[in-house]
């Protein structure tokens, strides 16, 4: 029963998701390349995105941790993580440089493949590529 | 540095702003249903670790959330129009980049939603530090490809 709501629950939060993707931007490569060329004219559209989304979720998170726990009384299943090494940052030059070459980072490829367009199916496949070549680097490493 | 004022026009960035407010909401709503962070990237990676090394763990949701996501642009079009969208590579960089991201964001636990929206939520240094180093390298990657090289790939 909880199940079947929590399932219900985490479609509307893609719906809702993928269409604040639409509306500010995101899914367009071009205003996400925009927001990243500083040297030419410059949209600083995107910073307004992630400043609207900061507003909402600092406050979202905020109660949460309060109640600490969801709504249908389950505990919460978040990161504790608090570490900061060459793993993170590497990991996220090499997102970034992704990011800067195609202007689109995971959600919105998602989108893009959602609406037909042929460039996201493209990156979503080359995507999930790399997240397999990862799985596959990390379970022979552990192996050995 | 000039602002492009054709592109950021104030309904451009109405839109953004009420984007913004929606991305928040959907993460918020996730974490309080869920009490699940809304990151695509690790939802994706948690799938494919699961095919790779068999891994048990709950991806109902998961597979409901991402069927929200990729299904938001088919429920857009019942409504109105879907808003422009301009591609900025060929197969080369979309390949290239699929991949980066692939790999980047699994070293990294996350990407901009994940890190960038729900772990600046939550005031998480971490996220700070990954959210600073793909944002410094993707400016330099735009830099150097379309201003010092002047190629698209």
């Amino acid at each position: 029963m909880n199940r079947g709501l929590q399932w219900a629950a985490a479609a509307l939060a893609g719906i809702v998701l993928g269409l604040g993707l639409i509306l500010s931007g995101m899914a367009n490569p071009a205003k996400v390349i925009g927001f990243l060329d500083i040297d030419g004219p410059w949209d600083p559209s995107l910073g307004l995105v992630m400043g609207g989304g900061l507003v909402v979720g600092s406050i979202g998170f905020a109660v949460l941790k309060k109640q600490n726990k969801t709504l249908l009384g389950e505990p919460l299943n978040l990161p504790a993580s608090r570490k900061i090494d060459l793993r993170l940052i590497l990991g996220s030059i090499l997102f970034g440089i992704g990011w800067g070459i195609t202007g689109i980072c995971p959600g919105p490829g998602l989108v893009l493949l959602g609406a037909g367009i042929p460039e996201g199916l493209i990156y979503i496949v080359s995507l999930l590529a790399g997240m397999t070549l990862y799985s596959v680097i990390e379970k022979v490493r552990h192996r050995i | 540095m000039t602002i492009d004022w054709q592109a950021f026009t104030l309904y451009a960035a109405t839109a953004a702003l009420v984007g913004g407010f929606m991305i928040g909401l959907a993460a918020v709503w996730l974490a309080w249903t869920n009490g699940r962070i809304a990151g695509i990237s690790g939802i994706l990676g948690h799938l494919v670790e699961l095919l790779v090394q068999q891994k048990r763990e709950a991806f109902g949701w998961r597979i409901a959330f991402l069927l929200g996501l990729i299904g938001a642009p088919v429920l857009w079009t019942l409504v109105a129009a879907l808003p422009a969208s301009v591609q900025q590579t060929g197969s080369l960089g979309l390949v290239i980049g699929g991949l980066l991201v692939g790999v980047g964001t699994r070293y990294a636990n996350g990407c901009t939603s994940g890190h960038g929206i729900c772990g600046l939520s939550r005031f998480s240094l971490r996220s700070f530090v990954a959210v600073c180093s793909f944002m410094g390298s993707a400016v330099i990657t735009v830099y150097v490809l379309r201003h010092l090289l002047g190629v698209t790939l």
